[in-house]
């Protein structure tokens, strides 16, 4: 038995929204070094909808899937629905992942939490000034 | 594309080793504890095998037990020194920051039972002084247990010097020997080891076997209670099958070590220099005391991990000290050890080269792990980070 899901190994092979998006309305980051993992996400937003989101990852392989999965499940999405995914709806989306991973997707609803309170927070001073 | 570069974790059976257990499953299945003639048969290979794997070390035959493998035999030797020790109230211990699992493990359990654990930093080098062996020896030391050679590292322990500090104070010394046996030629007389546990699968022989050399005179004390095999001290009926197959694997590894070790020691330097070419990467480990065939690299800004799939996905088959590959949050004591920060041991690489490896694998090797390292420090934030001048580079 494989340690991943065919899933899990796709998304990992060939991550989906890699990279940054240098005019971001959003930009969130989870992890530390120091554990390993380490979660960007960049999302760009037009009438609260996700119209583009890219990501960079530095972590194992199923941080790497959780990373590209999240980013397809938000993409075209309107911002309520994006802020209701949860790590369980990736981890089903992937197929599973083997328990000592399951943080790994815990990361990347983190990931796109903090770059929704970055969007919040960017809105908010843009109003006060 | 298939290249085996692990040999740390494990080897290939020998075809010697195969045929020697093949022979023997097949034409001498006796219990070696019975009295009559196919009885005696297995007994006759048992102690055949047992006189052969004590010439490789310069032990006598009556100095090696069999057991099932190198955990077993480092349990058992540091057991037998501890329950000795507090006998006489001594309960001290000396080891390494850096051994295996098997010895720091039991010592753990040791000092919940009221023991003194030292460990010895093993610098950036990682090797342990022997003068520093000497100066943390106190009255009460029972045991000094120090590695032969790193298993992650590859790095040879000066034990010659270590052996004839304990045996000058009068301190039993065991080393867990489990990476040496094989590549290294071991001379527990000369080198004053009272204990020393191998493992027969790490030289191309059988897994689950392994022994335990334990100098004539030294505490013994049996961890599995049963019959009388092993004299009295490992019972149960001996693995004669897996421990005639080792005793193949070695004299077959023995009689090709000194080839064999110039001849990895070349690739291991080309691989060495090879992987040096990637910047912000360092060697793990002193670069000439090292096994013939161990290179371990830490690559700035990558996570061991997915290097590791990513090298499988190119045919290579290799092993890495980040905490995802081994479960817990913490990368590897090893580079720990050696002072690498949590940061960079994520991205620590272990190749382990070996028999079936030849130089073309090393040209196909150099080039795979440059493109996988390029491939993910391009799109890791902590290579921006480091790019960007947001972080400093550490390597």
């Amino acid at each position: 038995m494989a340690l991943y899901s065919e899933k899990v190994m796709d998304h990992f092979l060939h991550p989906r929204n890699v990279g940054v998006i240098e005019d971001a309305d959003a930009v969130g980051e989870v992890g530390n070094a120091k554990c390993g993992d380490i979660m960007k996400m960049y999302l760009k937003i037009k009438d609260d909808i996700v119209e583009d989101v890219k990501f960079e990852t530095f972590g194992c392989g199923s941080a790497i899937a959780s990373s590209s999965m999240a980013t397809e499940m938000i993409k075209g999405k309107p911002l309520s629905e994006v802020a209701k995914l949860t790590n369980q709806a990736v981890t089903e989306a992937l197929d599973g992942l083997p328990a000592h991973k399951i943080h790994c997707s815990v990361l990347a609803e983190e990931a796109i939490k903090s770059a929704l309170e970055d969007y919040e927070a960017r809105k908010a001073s843009k109003a006060n000034s | 594309m298939s290249i085996y570069a692990d040999h740390a974790a494990t080897t290939a059976m020998s075809e010697a080793a195969i045929e020697a257990m093949t022979r023997c499953m097949r034409d001498c299945y006796g219990n070696p504890s019975s009295l009559y003639r196919i009885g005696q048969q297995a007994k006759e290979v048992l102690e055949q095998a047992r006189e052969e794997v004590a010439s490789v070390i310069n032990a006598q035959p009556r100095e090696i037990y069999f057991t099932s493998g190198g955990s077993e035999a480092d349990n058992q030797a540091i057991r037998s020194a501890a329950l000795a020790g507090k006998k006489k109230g001594k309960t001290h211990i000396i080891s390494s920051a850096f051994e295996h699992h098997a010895v720091l493990h039991t010592l753990n359990t040791l000092k919940l039972e009221g023991f003194d654990v030292t460990l010895l930093p093993v610098h950036e080098n990682g090797i342990v002084i022997p003068a520093e062996v000497e100066a943390a020896i106190r009255p009460d030391t029972c045991l000094v247990t120090i590695m032969y050679a790193n298993n992650e590292i590859g790095t040879i322990q000066p034990i010659r010097e270590i052996g004839a500090v304990c045996r000058a104070h009068n301190v039993l010394f065991h080393t867990d020997a489990v990476q040496a046996v094989g590549p290294l030629a071991i001379d527990v007389q000369a080198e004053s080891i009272d204990y020393l546990s191998a493992s027969s699968h790490k030289f191309h022989g059988p897994k689950g076997v392994g022994f335990l050399y334990a100098r004539k005179g030294v505490p013994l004390t049996s961890l599995i209670d049963g019959g009388a095999q092993e004299r009295g001290r490992r019972a149960g009926t001996e693995n004669v099958p897996g421990i005639v197959g080792m005793a193949a694997a070695l004299k077959e590894t023995v009689a090709e070590r000194e080839s064999e070790n110039a001849r990895l020691t070349v690739l291991r330097d080309r691989l060495i220099a090879g992987l040096s070419e990637i910047p912000h990467s360092a060697l793990n480990g002193d670069a000439e005391k090292r096994l013939p065939g161990n290179v371990n690299f830490c690559f700035e800004g990558i996570e061991g991990e997915s290097l590791l799939l990513l090298l499988d996905e190119k045919g290579i088959s290799a092993s890495s000290g980040s905490a995802c590959t081994s479960g817990s949050l913490d990368p590897s004591h090893v580079l720990l050890a050696i002072g690498r920060i949590h940061d960079v041991a994520h991205g620590s690489l272990r190749l382990s080269l070996g028999r079936e490896n030849t130089p073309e694998d090393v040209e196909y090797i150099i080039p795979a792990v440059k493109d996988v390292v390029t491939y993910l420090r391009g799109f890791s934030p902590v290579w921006r980070d480091l790019q960007s001048g947001k972080k400093s580079f550490i390597l």
